[in-house]
């Protein structure tokens, strides 16, 4: 291998720079959040303690957090298998031309680049003018949707871009039907791809803040929560609930992208019989 | 009939998709549109047909100002996650030169994506308020004497917000665009004599545009749009479009921030139908 040139060290210490500032920040809250009972919101740290976290687990003083991360998770999952469901649906629709894609396309764009909040406020109007409850399985799940689906979509084209219609084919010469090809055949293929768009339904949805604000009703999410806390709460419990939220999404990605490895391996060890003589 | 029969299943399968979008899409944009043109008391709000919400935007000096400060957190924030996100997807594609690196890199950089953005918001304090880290290291250096007060609460910390939530953005598409970029082009221009700089500058770079676009739509879209990370770092005392909404919201005046959207929106759609004429989004994903 040739040797390195110099630039790959300048852009390498760029890069370390750069992750440092992805992380730096949170990892400091991660330290802070263990601060003896009489720390502050800064350093220096006063003793080592769990009082933090102990109180986030006590004391409901601080709000319902349990409450509202059980609506989080809930309202996560509904939003993880709708996207995935509709988005395969629609990437499929839109392989073919059909009267009416381009529209739905750029609406599809749309709802990607639209202010938030727009969506929120809107939202929030036709439910007050209809004289409907605004609930965050309702008005906020449909709210939510529309930041994850596009997503889903976008994740879909890329997929399908890249799909070799020969499996297809070769499915349908020997009789398959058309739900076949697609059950037996498409699905299994892009699967991987259908964890990752999970991945993106769940935590988009569980840390969505500005659509799900003027949607949720009465019961907050976990993020309106949080930022409730911000304006009242000044002990460094605050960081508790960080921490403790940012690990809970760290596990989530690492149970998605453990999924996505495995079925890999699985994949290269099974996948092909070929020279094997079956 | 073979005909209507492939659009027929096509419209099935795009049919929750297309419900969805316009039911909580396109029914609120039209919502919004009408309720702009409808009238308020203190308490509530009635239908009607006046321009007075409009009349009264336009004219208010405080909304030019805003949307001016909108305009160049946006260009601000382009400008420094452009040059960010552009050198680390460089370093990621073309100097890390295994797969499984640049991979695991890449899922680095990713990561924060899927963690709440609030969280990364606070998680800023400790760094810049009057006593935290930033100002305490310098003080210990002997750079400064007195704590900086513009460290939290400020441009400064609204657009390094900004910075840190969004990079990313930029990364992914600009490193997308640059994996996809055929290896023999730049041994091509090395065998004629390019320098490193020059490949960079005229074989990657324009090769690189459609990336580049995707993630200044990505950016430029969410910083118009945004209203919490102004009002959370700025600790409410600057102003965008969007804390202009939420404020008339928070004062249940819908029909004044129907209007302030809907120029909002006007405003967001033609920088994207601009920036949308120089990049196919469809063909490069």
């Amino acid at each position: 291998m040739e040797r390195r040139p110099r630039s790959f060290y300048v852009l390498a210490a760029f890069f370390g720079l750069f992750v440092l500032f992805l992380y730096g920040p949170i990892l400091t809250i991660g330290i802070l959040s263990f601060q003896g009972p009489g720390g502050g919101l800064t350093f220096p740290m006063r003793g080592v303690s769990l009082h933090w976290f102990r109180d986030l687990f006590q004391e409901q003083a601080v709000g319902d957090i349990w409450g509202a991360f059980r609506r989080s998770f809930g309202l996560g999952l509904m939003v993880m298998v709708t996207t995935v469901v509709i988005s395969v649906m629609a990437g499929l629709a839109f392989r073919k031309r059909f009267h009416g894609s381009a529209v739905l396309f750029y609406a599809a764009i749309t709802s990607l680049v639209i202010p938030s909040i727009l969506i929120s406020l809107g939202v929030g109007l036709i439910f007050n003018q209809l004289g409907l409850k605004i609930h965050w399985a309702t008005s906020g799940f449909g709210s939510q949707l529309t930041w994850t689906l596009p997503f889903g979509l976008l994740i879909m084209f890329a997929v399908f871009n890249r799909f070799d219609r020969s499996y297809e084919e070769a499915a349908r010469d020997q009789g398959a039907t058309a739900w076949q090809t697609i059950r037996h055949v498409v699905l299994p293929i892009i699967a991987p791809s259908l964890i990752g768009v999970a991945l993106f339904g769940f935590t988009l949805s569980y840390d969505e803040f500005a659509r799900t604000l003027l949607t949720s009703g009465s019961y907050n999410t976990l993020p309106l929560e949080i930022f409730g806390m911000t304006t009242n709460v000044t002990t460094p419990v605050i960081y508790a609930l960080g921490t403790l939220t940012t690990l809970f999404s760290f596990g989530i990605i690492a149970a998605f992208l453990l999924t996505v490895w495995i079925i890999g391996r699985r994949r290269a060890r099974l996948g092909s019989d070929a020279g094997k003589g079956v | 009939m073979r005909l209507s029969n492939r659009h027929l299943v096509g419209w099935l399968q795009a049919a929750p998709l297309s419900l969805i979008l316009l039911g909580f899409l396109i029914a609120p944009i039209v919502m919004i549109v009408i309720v702009s043109f409808w009238g308020a008391t203190e308490y509530s709000i009635y239908p009607a047909f006046q321009f007075d919400n409009y009349e009264f935007l336009f004219g208010s000096p405080v909304t030019y100002r805003v949307f001016g400060a909108t305009l160049k957190y946006a260009l601000i924030t382009w400008a420094l996650t452009l040059t960010i996100g552009f050198t680390v997807a460089y370093f990621l594609a073309f100097h890390v030169r295994s797969l499984t690196m640049q991979i695991a890199l890449f899922l680095i950089c990713t990561i924060p994506f899927w963690t709440s953005n609030i969280i990364r918001m606070i998680s800023w304090i400790p760094f810049l308020g009057r006593n935290g880290i930033a100002n305490q290291t310098l003080i210990s250096w002997g750079v400064i004497d007195e704590p900086l007060e513009w460290l939290l609460y400020s441009d400064f910390s609204v657009i390094l917000a900004f910075v840190h939530l969004y990079t990313l953005f930029m990364v992914v598409p600009i490193f997308n665009t640059m994996m996809r970029i055929d290896k023999s082009l730049l041994e091509a221009a090395r065998d004629n004599g390019a320098s490193g700089l020059q490949t960079l500058i005229h074989v990657i770079l324009p090769l690189t545009k459609p990336g580049i676009m995707i993630g200044t739509i990505f950016v430029v879209t969410l910083v118009m749009g945004d209203f919490i990370t102004v009002r959370f770092m700025s600790g409410s005392q600057r102003a965008n479009v969007g804390r202009l909404i939420s404020n008339d919201i928070g004062l249940l005046q819908y029909p004044s921030a129907a209007a302030t959207a809907v120029v909002l929106l006007c405003t967001v759609l033609i920088v994207i139908a601009i920036l949308l004429r120089f990049v196919n989004i469809r063909k490069e994903l």
